[in-house]
């Protein structure tokens, strides 16, 4: 096999990383206002995710890189292409990133009041965007070749913001919503876990109900794609285990509710993949133009190094990082918070 | 609307870059030297017990993470930036330039995101020596993570390691060890440790110096302040040294850079090769009313050597104009044809980063003197103390103007112009709303992060008590929450 093609596989594994972890902390950032009646229980919310949002955050960061290093025709065309809705995803997260920090460092409620709602905007915004972006990448987007060998992007920020662009980008926000939903369920006692498991169940089915649409518009779309067949088994076993995962919470399994949407969020960003490949961008304006992975890609040289970087770090990181959750796995308990100082 | 279709958006995307890397930079010195020192004072904890080494790692540990917040989100821009604003530049750099960046993201940022949060939320969950060692690995991970950045940013300086494949119009990777140990980068580095480290202890002498003058924490602070006082001037001993060999290897590699520092136009030998402390000139530099010079060295500071040449202005932009302005280099020859950077920019900035880092030593020097052996120290010393805690940031910030504006019009030094790098598709109006967006987004929050961090540093240690029976302090009563 190709390490071009090795390298499509450690992006999208960064990525589908990015999502599933990233994914509950965005989920977990929006459902505050739904979830929380008191400033405890709004600090028990953000205590479960408090020593986590950081390392989940850096997998978009050495998501990036990677795509930088391995294709950096790809991040440059999309990048410079969506330059404002990535502007927006960059504030969103630099607002809610500082306010997790900062919310109670300061004095007063109207200061809390203000990060508190940074927090849940720069939770919302991201996996909505991002959402949007991906899925304009498989419909493909207005897109020509240059003189100088690069591809550039010829549509606006509202180009992206088309019906199925923007069912991608509702799909993933309730996915993540929900995922948070079962995560807050799963890391809390008391009546912040009972809200949680109630809202759950409720946000499950809209979410069910907004991925089957666009799994199934996504199919119907690739009818021709030589990938259909994977695609239509990876949308299926997206939407089995999206289905088992709300039964389990349901049932009060919490633990399994989660198991199975990180799950969904493999099949159903993996189903995308598929989706897109053999290319990485596709181009609405003429097949022609489409960029393939190898075209995108850089040279066996520095694929070769990355390949050995990757393999040798990789297994560490994930090491560590299952440590860290192993070491933070009991639930926030709200007489945990009442007692301890803040930081 | 006549407006917007002028806007020039390799400018806008200039000024957009500059300010955001700047804005980051203003983190980055005390991430990395305060990371340093925090786990310095956790190590004299842990191995003497003494409450006062326990106090100080808690105050500073906290400053250390209103700041590094701050650092993280600023950074993420950075990450994304090169492939927004200088699209062109990075798919002709990509194959040699990202490796570089995904190293310090496996390698270091991974490292660091995770252990920072076991150091905050682990006091109770982790056995003493392990919380320690978790604090370690934070700071020798933001080290390695500026290895590597200073690395990428050593290839614009200096490209090494490379072929260019005209097939394809970009530069290729032949040699990853090369541009891993670019000499650049070996100067640069320790050069920007050190330079960080100065910057946090004069951070930790400021807060001391603030308390002590109100006779608060005594003890604690005393100690708080000869320890900063000392790692300034380490760190400028440090700074100086590498400094030194970075202008050796600047000279070399980008002589251009050397001779706008000085403002040089015509090359000069020996005693003529001289050093202009401060000068007056007419606005380009290029006539010089008034200076006051030290012959022989800046001959020294670019060949060790008394007798040196250095090339001038003259000469190299004539030299450069027959090399990179032939009849196929596209990407070489600036439209203006002009191969100077600006020179009041690059004399000035030059002068300020060294004169501010000397102050600040000196400052610490002084410090020492009036502290030693539990002397009384006027007031007006503990005032100075207190407001010189950002001059060695603000040196640090004009050595990156300086290294950034001097590499002009370069992009990728001897390959690419940095206009011929800017992104072919974006808009003007794109570039400026960001340029927008970012200055409101980042001055709101510098100042929300300058409040946060004095608060903090004024209401100083937190009281820790001390078991009575001599036993150690409970682990578990450390532990913090959001
Ligand atoms: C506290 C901060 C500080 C202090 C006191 C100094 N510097 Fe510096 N200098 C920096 C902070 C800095 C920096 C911000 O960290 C830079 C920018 C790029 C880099 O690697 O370091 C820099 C760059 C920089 C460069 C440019 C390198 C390039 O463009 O490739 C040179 C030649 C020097 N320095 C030399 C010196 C000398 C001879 C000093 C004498 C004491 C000195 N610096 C003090
Ligand atoms: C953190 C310290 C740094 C600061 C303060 C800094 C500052 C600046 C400034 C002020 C400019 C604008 C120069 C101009 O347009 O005239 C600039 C340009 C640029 N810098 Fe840096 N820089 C830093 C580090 C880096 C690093 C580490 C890299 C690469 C890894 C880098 C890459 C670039 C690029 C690509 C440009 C845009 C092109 C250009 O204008 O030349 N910078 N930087
Ligand atoms: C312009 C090029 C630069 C890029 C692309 C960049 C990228 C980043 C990113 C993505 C982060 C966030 C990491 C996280 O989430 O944990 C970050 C933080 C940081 N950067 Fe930069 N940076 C640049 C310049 C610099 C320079 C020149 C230095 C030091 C010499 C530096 C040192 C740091 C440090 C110490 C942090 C603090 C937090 C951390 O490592 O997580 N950066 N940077």
């Amino acid at each position: 096999m190709e390490l071009q093609y090795i390298w499509f596989f450690i992006v999208g594994f960064l990525l589908i990383g990015y999502f599933v972890l990233d994914g509950f902390d965005f989920g977990v950032g929006m459902s505050i206002p739904f979830l929380s009646k008191d400033d405890t229980d709004r600090r028990q919310i953000i205590n479960t995710i408090g020593p986590v949002w950081d390392l989940n955050e850096t997998w978009l960061i050495v998501a990036g890189a990677c795509l930088f290093a391995a294709f950096p025709e790809w991040y440059a065309t999309m990048f410079s292409g969506f330059y404002l809705a990535l502007l927006l995803i960059l504030v969103a997260l630099i607002l809610r990133g500082v306010s997790f920090e900062y919310r109670h460092q300061g004095k007063g409620e109207k200061w809390t009041k203000w990060f508190d709602w940074f927090i849940v905007i720069g939770s919302f915004l991201p996996p909505l965007l991002w959402g949007t972006a991906f899925a304009n990448l498989i419909q493909g987007v207005p897109m020509e070749t240059m003189d100088n060998g690069g591809w550039l992007y010829t549509g606006t920020l509202f180009t992206l913001l088309n019906p199925y662009g923007l069912l991608g980008g509702l799909t993933v926000l309730l996915l993540c919503f929900t995922h948070g939903v079962v995560f807050v369920a799963l890391k809390t006692d008391g009546d912040v876990r009972v809200r949680a498991r109630a809202l759950a169940v409720k946000s499950g089915l809209i979410t069910i109900l907004a991925a089957a649409a666009f799994l199934i518009w996504t199919i119907i779309q690739h009818l021709q794609s030589d990938t259909i067949l994977l695609i239509v088994v990876f949308s299926a076993l997206a939407a089995v285990v999206l289905i088992g995962a709300w039964l389990a919470n349901f049932k009060g399994r919490e633990g399994v509710a989660f198991t199975l949407h990180v799950f969904t969020f493999i099949f159903a960003l993996g189903a995308i993949f598929l989706a897109l490949f053999p290319n990485v961008m596709i181009s609405s304006t003429d097949p022609a133009f489409s960029m393939s992975i190898s075209g995108a890609s850089s040279s066996a040289m520095t694929l070769e190094f990355m390949t050995w970087v990757a393999v040798c770090t990789l297994p560490l990181v994930l090491a560590y990082q299952a440590w860290t959750y192993w070491i933070f796995r009991k639930r926030v308990k709200r007489t945990d918070i009442v007692a301890a100082p803040v930081h | 609307m006549n407006v917007v279709l002028e806007l020039d958006p390799l400018i806008l995307a200039r000024w957009q870059f500059g300010l955001t890397t700047l804005y980051h930079f203003l983190f980055v010195p005390l991430t990395l030297g305060m990371a340093l020192l925090v786990a310095i004072l956790q190590t004299a904890w842990v191995r003497t017990g003494k409450i006062k080494y326990l106090q100080l790692t808690k105050l500073f540990g906290k400053i250390f993470l209103i700041n590094f917040a701050m650092g993280v989100v600023t950074g993420i821009v950075q990450e994304f930036q090169f492939g927004m604003n200088w699209s062109d530049y990075s798919r002709f750099v990509g194959d040699i330039f990202g490796a570089p960046l995904a190293i310090e993201g496996l390698l270091a940022f991974f490292l660091e995101a995770t252990f920072i949060g076991l150091w905050i939320f682990g006091w109770d969950k982790l056995p003493k020596k392990v919380h320690l060692l978790t604090i370690w690995l934070t700071s020798i991970a933001s080290i390695m993570s500026a290895y590597f950045i200073l690395a990428a940013n050593a290839f614009m300086q200096n490209p090494v390691g490379y072929k260019l494949n005209p097939e394809r119009g970009r530069a290729e990777l032949t040699d990853i060890g090369a541009v891993l140990t670019n000499p650049v980068a070996l100067a640069q580095f320790p050069h920007t440790i050190f330079a960080s480290v100065m910057f946090a202890a004069c951070v930790v002498v400021a807060v001391a110096a603030w308390h002590l003058s109100r006779k608060q924490h005594v003890d604690t602070m005393r100690t708080a302040l000869r320890f900063g006082l000392w790692t300034n001037i380490i760190g400028f001993v440090g700074t100086f040294f590498s400094g030194d060999s970075l202008g050796l290897v600047m000279t070399q590699t980008q002589p251009m850079k050397m001779a706008a520092a000085e403002g040089l136009y015509q090359t000069a030998t020996g005693a003529d090769a001289s050093f202009s402390l401060f000068s007056i000139g007419t606005p380009d530099g290029a006539h010089e009313i008034f200076s006051v010079r030290i012959p022989y060295l800046l001959s020294f500071l670019s060949t060790h050597t008394f007798n040196g040449t250095v090339e001038g202005i003259n000469d190299l932009q004539a030299e450069y104009t027959a090399r990179y302005c032939g009849e196929d280099s596209l990407l070489t020859c600036p439209s203006d044809g002009s191969f100077t950077p600006i020179i009041w920019v690059t004399y000035w900035a030059f002068r300020w980063m060294i004169g501010l880092g000397v102050l600040a030593a000196l400052v610490s020097v002084v410090g020492l003197w009036l502290t030693r052996k539990n002397r009384s120290v006027p007031q007006w010393a503990w005032k100075v103390a207190v407001w010189s805690a950002p001059i060695p940031l603000v040196a640090s910030l004009v050595g990156w103007i300086f290294t950034e504006m001097g590499r002009q019009p370069w992009i990728v030094f001897g390959l690419m112009t940095t206009e011929s790098g800017v992104s072919p598709g974006v808009t003007g109006l794109a570039v400026l709303i960001s340029l927008v967006v970012f200055t409101l987004v980042y001055g709101a929050l510098a100042v929300v992060e300058f409040k946060l961090i004095t608060a903090a540093a004024k209401a100083g240690p937190p009281a820790i008590e001390e078991p009575e029976d001599g036993s150690d302090v409970d682990h578990a009563a450390l532990t913090t929450v959001y």
